[in-house]
């Protein structure tokens, strides 16, 4: 099977693309696929199309998705920097996620970064036959001989859930022994939930019990916010503390780009939480809602104009015009950068088109960057997204909850006794959202799309390959494992999970560096080399001519 | 400092890894099977493995990895992953149409107990492996041995298409271990130069160092084909390259076909590429060609010239145990020092192998096996080096300790070469010389104060 973009070009309709996609499915893969690959027509206000998304990825169907652990330990646990992650499994899972994706950290004054460090349980067939519960408890403690840090997480891996080893008992008898050194385990195994995404929900659960409200020393500073789902990605969480620091903005905790221990047990002490990928801590967001009263509003530091909205958000939920000015002034001052950016580039950038098929919330975020180039999304869709990611957060109640989400727990959080407070009254809060600012709430991918534009969930190789064969863009955009085939098509490739070594591309000075990056990619000139000369004119017509 | 938790004092340890130097048996398994023309690696087990495989083998290559997965969900977990595995095996003849699906185990389905083989008869028996197409397995658990024996487990699956006729084909096969697409290029090369007709199982060159042409080929041109692995069984012998890699899937094809076999180390420097090209001579009763000979003069020439720089400098060493061990060789012809050597796959032969070949060298070696890179770093601590060779982990070390690092094996993550550029047999001993001989004379470089700077070297 060989694809190529060559190929003359014919004008597709929505509908005959997706009939292409689906054609040479075994009738039931058929059947499954489309209800997952919808036609937006949302525009027209009157239709609102459903996609079927959070399902079981079908065996043998090259996805792009990971596993539960790959979500919990790789994605949202990763990233902090003074909690060792002790990886409870053979060495493959711990191994994998080592480093790899690009989650910067600052040491900090303390020193303390464990980011370099791939820890495991590594085990082995005897472990598997007799139990691995006594390794675990002895590696915990080699750990802390070795490194002493202030705190532990265990990840189980697949095996460790079939065998019964009760991660949560050993490390609570370690939180014991050791004293001042703070673990606990998430059930993360590969196998449950659907895609990485049941990990994001077992992590935000783990955290909420064993980390956040341990610390009541008091955090100081105005304003105080968490930034919930931000990971730092080459960088992003940088940029987004560069920003929020120049407006006087102090954050408690960002989860979990570069976070810290003590930043996630302070964090019901902010006044206010800001989601960015809500797929993967909405719920944490609602959790400190209820316990301590913090309100959480959806932002999205990725493009220019996002970023000075959500900073705009900030300020007016504080109702402070000391901010509300100086966010205007930080504003005013950070566009001028981004603005000579997108006078330089848009010229090339205006009017070219891309796909985006990448996470939960990024391919909604970056729709904003692309905007802000003058660019048309062809297509788009998420990896492990739910229907609330693709059609708002109003469309959660009318959720079918299935087997697979189901195993998933669902804790149920109380208010704090001692610490709920409110922070906003209800006149206050109400005045708020008449005057436009939405709490708990989130828009979906689908709106934001063109009408008559493909909205696919999970997609996977052979339907990115017919995509870019019948559309022809001119940039995708997804990940590691469907960057190179696209490539080899002679397209670009831009990787949204992990930015090919690039970035920061959030908040201002990210924006700029985002529309520097398209337009590389767009100038990339590689179907000039394709042909040698030979190739291009293959027939003999005479002999050689010498000087 | 980026190991800054990293102790010089060394304790005992018994149950954590730290820094590991091997990675599963999976991923080993999926990087042999892409040597079959026309295969699609099939992961049995839950989607995260396979997304991991594909990813570092991607990192790795910079080309794109195909391979599916049979997506275990909980109730797959618990009831078994058959179902999910006859219809991920319908899926892929339909959607794909590969010649060979070749599956292997993970960690998740092996503690469940799934039996492939039952699996594949089922599948047989109803009809969804189409005629002509093929369905091979390996198990390859994860706590088992590494991704080396995953390798080696799968190479040795691949024995299951020889078959023995009437006749033999004259041809010698050559069973090159876990080596980048550009040795196996490079060894094919070698034998064609010697005159010798090759059957090479498995064979990455021509998948993963393809061209760029505008056109996406899931399945490229290269890769060992279904009729030279049935030929295996009718060829005249078989040398395996590597004893960790090679030796299992060698022995079994003996057993099967009657093909005798000889197990040599991968021809990684001087003496080891000697072996090969002896035994190659020797089992093919032909002499070695001129241009082969011109090539091992070469590589002496160059390491005489250049002995004064290499001599008595002491290397750290982290890899996998074929590989460390022919390149432990080399080093010494080299005049080096490897005093710090660690392979993270289990196996006390590796241990013995180097202690054998370092013994009476004048210098004291530390060995381990099933080690990892966080006590090779506390050695170096202790004992710091001139030179390290490891994969791309090894550069956080070699940051913290200002050491050169030559990034040799699995994974590259941020070097380009090893795809295209081959470091066996005479020509890769030069290659090999090269890049160490650039590391320790820029370091000197670096390093000479003003007076002691110089133009020639």
């Amino acid at each position: 099977m060989a694809t190529s973009t060559a190929s003359k070009k014919v004008q597709w309709t929505p509908t005959d693309v997706k009939a292409e996609l689906l054609k040479k499915y075994p009738p039931k893969v058929a059947r499954k696929r489309a209800k997952q690959i919808m036609i937006n027509e949302t525009s027209d206000g009157e239709i609102s199309p459903q996609i079927t998304a959070n399902v079981r990825t079908i065996p043998g169907i090259i996805t792009m998705r990971g596993c539960t652990y790959a979500g919990c330990k790789g994605v949202l646990m990763g990233p902090t920097r003074d909690i060792v992650n002790l990886v409870h499994g053979p060495i493959g899972c711990g191994f994998y996620a080592w480093l790899t994706r690009r989650n910067q950290t600052d040491a900090g004054a303390d020193g303390e970064n464990y980011i370099p460090y791939c820890v495991s349980t590594d085990m082995q067939e005897q472990d598997i036959i007799f139990g691995g519960e006594k390794k675990l408890a002895l590696a915990i403690q080699e750990i802390y001989d070795i490194m002493h840090p202030k705190a532990i997480a265990v990840f189980s891996t697949c095996p460790v859930g079939l065998i019964g080893d009760d991660v949560h008992a050993v490390a609570k008898s370690m939180t014991a022994k050791l004293g001042d050194c703070n673990v606990f385990a998430f059930s993360c195994e590969g196998y449950k939930g659907v895609s990485q995404s049941a990990g994001h929900h077992i992590a935000n659960n783990q955290v909420y019990r064993h980390v956040i409200g341990e610390n009541d020393e008091p955090v100081k500073g105005e304003y105080k916010v968490n930034l919930l789902g931000e990971y730092n990605i080459g960088g992003d969480a940088f940029e987004i503390d560069r920003i929020l620091e120049k407006c006087g903005i102090t954050l408690t905790l960002t989860f979990s780009g570069n976070a810290t221990y003590d930043q996630f047990a302070t964090a019901h002490q902010a006044d206010l939480s800001m989601v960015m990928c809500h797929r993967s801590v909405n719920y944490i967001a609602d959790m400190l809602e209820t316990s301590f009263g913090i309100p959480w509003i959806k932002v999205n530091f990725i493009g220019a104009n996002s970023t000075a909205k959500s900073l705009r958000k900030i300020a007016a939920y504080f109702e402070d015009q000391k901010l509300i000015d100086r966010v205007e002034e930080v504003i005013r001052e950070e566009m001028l950068d981004v603005e000579v950016a997108a006078r330089e580039v848009r010229s090339r950038t205006e009017g070219k088109t891309a796909m985006l098929f990448v996470g939960g919330s990024r391919a909604h975020h970056y729709i904003e960057l692309f905007n802000e180039l003058g660019m048309k999304i062809l297509s788009s869709g998420y990896e492990f997204g739910h229907r609330d990611d693709y059609e708002g957060r109003q469309v959660l109640p009318n959720l079918k909850v299935d087997a697979d989400s189901r195993n998933i727990e669902e804790i149920e959080v109380q208010p704090d006794e001692k610490r709920y407070k409110p922070r906003k009254s209800e006149e206050q809060m109400a005045a708020l959202e008449k005057s436009g600012m939405k709490f708990k709430e989130y828009e979906g991918l689908a709106p934001d799309m063109d009408e008559n534009t493909l909205i696919i969930d999970d997609l996977n190789q052979y339907e990115a390959e017919k995509l870019v064969e019948l559309l022809k863009p001119d940039l995708f955009c997804a990940g590691i494992k469907e960057k190179f085939s696209i490539m080899k098509m002679g397209v670009p490739m831009k990787m949204l999970h992990n930015y090919d070594s690039g970035g920061p591309y959030a908040g201002f000075k990210g924006a700029a560096n985002f529309y520097y990056e398209i337009d590389r990619l767009l100038s990339s000139n590689v179907r000039e080399f394709l042909k040698a000369p030979w190739q291009e004119n293959p027939e003999l017509t005479g002999a050689y001519v010498w000087e | 400092m980026l190991l800054r938790h990293t102790p010089k004092e060394i304790g005992e340890r018994k149950a954590v890894n730290i820094n590991p130097a091997k990675t599963c048996q999976p991923v080993g398994a999926m990087y042999a099977a892409l040597g079959i023309h026309g295969c699609l690696p099939h992961s049995h087990g839950s989607q995260g493995c396979c997304s991991y495989h594909r990813s570092a083998l991607t990192r790795h290559y910079k080309e794109p990895i195909s391979a599916s997965t049979s997506s275990f969900t909980e109730g797959a977990s618990v009831f078994g992953g058959q179902a999910n595995l006859l219809q991920g095996i319908n899926n892929i003849f339909s959607v794909y149409e590969p010649d060979v699906i070749a599956i292997h185990t993970t960690c998740l389905s092996e503690t469940i107990g799934d039996d492939l083989p039952q699996i594949r008869k089922k599948a047989e028996q109803e009809g969804k492996i189409p005629e002509g197409k093929y369905v091979i397995g390996a198990s390859t658990p994860s706590y088992q041995g590494s991704h080396v024996t995953g390798f080696s487990n799968m190479v040795k699956a691949m024995v299951d298409f020889s078959e023995k006729t009437e006749t033999k084909n004259g041809k010698i096969n050559i069973i090159p271990g876990w080596v980048e697409p550009s040795d196996m290029e490079e060894i094919k090369r070698m034998a064609k130069l010697t005159g010798v007709d090759t059957i090479m199982f498995p064979d990455t060159s021509g998948v993963l160092n393809g061209p760029m042409t505008g056109e996406y080929k899931m399945f490229p041109d290269g890769g060992t084909t279904i009729e030279e692995l049935k030929s295996t069984g009718d060829s005249t012998g078989t040398l395996a390259l590597g004893d960790w890699c090679s030796a299992d899937a060698a022995r079994t094809l003996d057993k099967k076909c009657k093909v005798p076999c000889k197990v040599l180390d991968i021809p990684f420097g001087l003496k080891a590429t000697d072996r090969f090209v002896d035994a190659m001579r020797t089992v093919a009763g032909v002499s070695v060609s001129d241009e082969l000979v011109y090539e091992r003069g070469q590589l002496v020439d160059m390491l005489t010239d250049m002995h004064q720089w290499t001599y008595k400098k002491k290397v750290a060493i982290a890899g996998d145990p074929d590989h460390v061990i022919a390149m432990v060789e080399f080093l010494l012809t080299l005049g080096m020092q490897p005093v710090h050597i660690v392979t993270g796959t289990p196996g006390k032969k590796f241990e013995k192998r180097i202690e054998e070949l370092t013994k009476d060298k004048g210098f004291e070696v530390n060995v381990k096996a099933k080690g990892d890179l966080f006590l090779l770093h506390q050695w170096i601590k202790n004992e710091p080096v001139d030179l390290l060779i490891c994969n791309t982990y090894g550069k956080y070390i070699a940051r913290d300790e200002d050491v050169p690092l030559l990034r040799w094996g699995f994974p590259i993550l941020d070097r380009q070469g090893h795809q295209y550029f081959p470091t066996v047999g005479y020509k890769g001993g030069l290659r090999l010389l090269e890049k160490i001989l650039g590391l320790l004379l820029d370091r000197k470089d670096r390093d000479s104060p003003e007076t002691k700077f110089e133009l020639v070297l």
